[in-house]
């Protein structure tokens, strides 16, 4: 799929043009049109000999990252026809169209749909399919037609007459494989594999058998498959939040009875709107324990519509349950052993559970938890706060009396104490003096020593005061007493 | 002669039981008893109203002024209906201390804690967890709660039977802080000087005054009360018998 220069009218039309990089001091071809290719100039070029070789050639900058910007933004446009999309190389988009391909009426169907559509928009595509990634990339630039279907198991046989070069090996390597006269795929078949592999590097070998799909299997690049997919299209671009809800509505109802014909609820819904212009987007919704309930899943998309910037109107939706589990874990409930005093489990039900996903979704999912409790030394370690379903230790320690609030960070206060190891008399914090009228402590500290040297040294004495209007702080002086030292004090916590 | 009866021990045990059947009763009644007759007798009904809007004000609108309202809420919360979560609403960071909360008798492993980025989606939150008949009580840390908005969460709270708790904190244009609202009752809670320990040094119970500034069907009071003890209750230093409350009590609600 070469997209190079559609953009740009002057470059896409009868003239030879070509794209220039900079390469050092040297000015060289990336890129050429058609009428630039049939006059003999090729990329790799040096811009002066092109210019010699085809005067009143056009030539312009080459932008790298806008193509890629634009692959990627073709790629997404891509997702209407699979849900597995991703830009290949410079100039190629890959699509897993496993399972989707009878959804657009067969392989062919789908290529030609998809080259007509990209030429609407004046993007010159051409459409390679088969078995393998490396055969589906050559058979897309070297084949006969602007839609090329391998059937699966002809994939020698289909590749045997392309070009070397549509294997994308590095110049050199096309080079030294032309001046040996082997100029095609299928001269390479005969040739003992050791031979070529010694001449050349382990890497041709491999681009061979990957798009033979003889070697190994390559690591695939793209995310995992979602479990289920819909798609919808529409005759007339829609804009409307009514009917946006509509489409997401039934979109919903088809893909919550195929996860339910098998056992399964979302854990991950991904919705990618198509956009009219070519652009498109996607709202994602989570949910904490598998659901195929569409009304509270439609209700979690309801809270995010209006992110949705329609355009000009939305043409295609797609969407996927990117993470689904079996739905039987959901009847077990959640229970929260209760801490000590008699009380019952806590139970988090379905309908605590509906929250929690509603509530994530809005105010995001590290906006909703619970604290729990974990061992540690320093009161601000005390406790952390995690997702809403984890699940941990209750056992809260409420031996010692603490603050209801605890500052993010202790506060440096300037207090007056008069002797080591007593509370202080007075102490001002944000601007305002208090005057201690009660107190008590010090309850002395230690930092976590196995954490390091500077934990070791660590050292805080707290104190519980109350001050003349009966509120009570939690200060704590920092380090042992040094007669030579000014102390330093700080205020941690806001005490009930 | 063998001791067969441990005399202390069965009366705890009576009073355990008389507690946890005290409590099962207050799960159901339609509402929260504070358990201090004084104050039980200024609200209609006897208790504060379950399934409705409370509103509960610090003395101030500093930060440390939010710390003895947060613990009057957790002692009430935690006796709605011990089985089921808290929903705490905040803006912005976290400052909830779970061994502290323990203390005022709310199980930190009942609390769901929200963090909302305005007061838009606080409002939003808070409604959402009226809603959802499984929750005790949700609590919304609030600047400023409006007449439309306190209707909205009131009228969620009456539907769902959840109590709702608007914990009004930061600064407000002066002014707006006692405008009128649909809260059923509205209360200010600040610290009060405690009495130490007889003869012990360091820090007693702390006190607090509780002021209720308004209750629908109720008159406005007036309390200097002991605040929530492990179970969640607050008491009248007047119980003490020595005198030194009453003194105190005196003293605090002329000024």
């Amino acid at each position: 799929m070469d997209r190079r220069g559609a953009s740009d009218s002057e470059l896409s039309g009868h003239r030879p043009a070509v794209l220039v990089v900079s390469v050092g001091s040297r000015r060289l071809v990336s890129a050429v049109n058609p009428a630039a290719e049939a006059q003999g100039l090729s990329p790799g070029l040096a811009l002066a000999d092109a210019r010699a070789q085809v005067p009143g050639l056009a030539a312009a900058n080459a932008d790298p990252e806008g193509d890629a910007a634009a692959l990627l933004r073709l790629a997404q446009w891509c997702g209407r026809y699979s849900p597995w999309t991703v830009p290949h190389g410079d100039d190629c988009v890959l699509l897993d169209i496993t399972g989707c391909a009878h959804l657009a009426g067969g392989e062919d169907r789908l290529g030609a749909e998809l080259v007509e559509r990209l030429a609407r928009r004046g993007i010159g595509a051409r459409v390679g399919s088969a078995d393998t990634i490396g055969g589906a990339c050559a058979i897309a630039r070297g084949g006969a037609y602007t839609v090329n279907i391998v059937v699966s198991g002809g994939m020698r046989n289909a590749l045997a007459a392309l070009s070397v070069r549509t294997l994308r090996f590095d110049a050199e390597t096309v080079a030294a494989l032309e001046r040996l006269g082997l100029r095609r795929i299928g001269d390479l078949y005969p040739l003992p594999r050791a031979e070529l592999a010694k001449r050349f590097d382990a890497a041709l070998m491999a681009r061979l058998d990957e798009a033979l799909g003889e070697g190994r299997e390559a690591l695939s690049p793209l995310p995992p498959a979602p479990v289920r997919w819909t798609r919808r299209q529409f005759a007339e671009p829609i804009a409307a939040r009514e009917s946006i809800e509509a489409a997401i509505r039934t979109l919903l109802e088809s893909l919550c009875r195929s996860l339910g014909d098998e056992g399964l609820g979302a854990r991950l819904l991904v919705l990618t709107l198509h956009r009219v212009d070519g652009e498109s987007a996607s709202l994602a919704v989570g949910t904490a324990r598998p659901s195929r309930d569409v009304a509270h899943l439609m209700r979690l998309f309801a809270e995010r519509i209006e992110q949705i910037d329609p355009g000009l109107g939305i043409e295609d939706m797609v969407l996927a349950a990117k993470t689904a589990e079996p739905l039987a874990a959901r009847q077990l409930g959640l229970r929260i052993p209760s801490p000590s005093r008699g009380e019952g489990d806590i139970v988090l039900d379905d309908d605590a559970a509906m929250l929690i996903d509603r509530l994530a979704n809005r105010l995001g999912a590290r906006s909703i938890g619970r604290l729990l409790p974990r061992e540690a030394h320093l009161p601000e370690r005390m406790q952390h706060f995690v997702f809403a379903f984890t699940l941990g230790n209750a056992g809260w320690r409420a031996d010692k009396p603490r603050p209801v609030r605890l500052l993010p960070r202790p506060e440096p206060i300037e207090a007056t104490a008069p002797v080591p190891d007593d509370p202080p008399l007075n102490f001002r914090w944000r601007r305002r003096l208090h005057h201690v009228a009660r107190a008590e402590g010090p309850e002395r500290i230690l930092g976590e020593w196995w954490r390091g040297t500077r934990e070791a040294e660590l050292l805080r004495d707290y104190y519980r005061v109350e001050d003349q209007d009966g509120r009570r702080y939690w200060l704590f002086r920092a380090g042992l007493y040094r007669p030579d030292a000014r102390p330093r004090w700080f205020l941690h916590g806001l005490c009930a | 002669m063998m001791r067969l009866v441990n005399r202390e021990g069965v009366d705890r045990l009576r009073r355990e039981i008389a507690r946890i059947e005290q409590g099962a009763r207050d799960a159901t009644a339609p509402v929260l008893p504070f358990g201090v007759a004084e104050i039980d007798r200024c609200l209609p009904g006897g208790g504060l109203m379950r399934g409705a809007l409370h509103e509960v004000n610090g003395k101030g609108p500093d930060e440390e002024d939010a710390s003895v309202p947060a613990s009057f809420i957790a002692g009430l919360a935690a006796r709605l209906d011990p089985a089921k979560q808290i929903l705490w609403c905040q803006s912005g960071g976290g400052d909830l201390y779970g061994p502290g909360l323990a203390s005022c008798g709310l199980a930190p492993a009942r609390l769901l804690i929200a963090h909302a980025g305005n007061a838009v989606d606080l409002l939003w939150a808070m409604e959402e967890g009226l809603r959802t008949r499984a929750l005790a009580a949700v609590v919304g840390e609030i600047a400023d709660l409006t007449g439309p908005a306190s209707r909205r969460l009131q009228l969620a709270a009456e539907n769902s039977g959840v109590t709702a708790f608007a914990l009004r904190r930061f600064r407000v244009p002066s002014g707006t802080a006692r405008a009128p609202n649909a809260s059923v009752t509205r209360w200010c809670v600040s610290p009060a000087p405690s009495a130490p320990r007889d003869g012990e040094p360091g820090l007693g119970r702390p006190r607090w005054r509780l002021e209720l500034w308004r209750a629908r069907g109720g008159a406005p009071a007036e309390w200097i009360v002991e605040a929530c003890d492990a179970t969640g209750h607050v008491a009248l230093p007047a119980a003490l018998g020595d005198g030194s409350a009453r003194r105190e009590r005196f003293r605090t609600v002329g000024t």
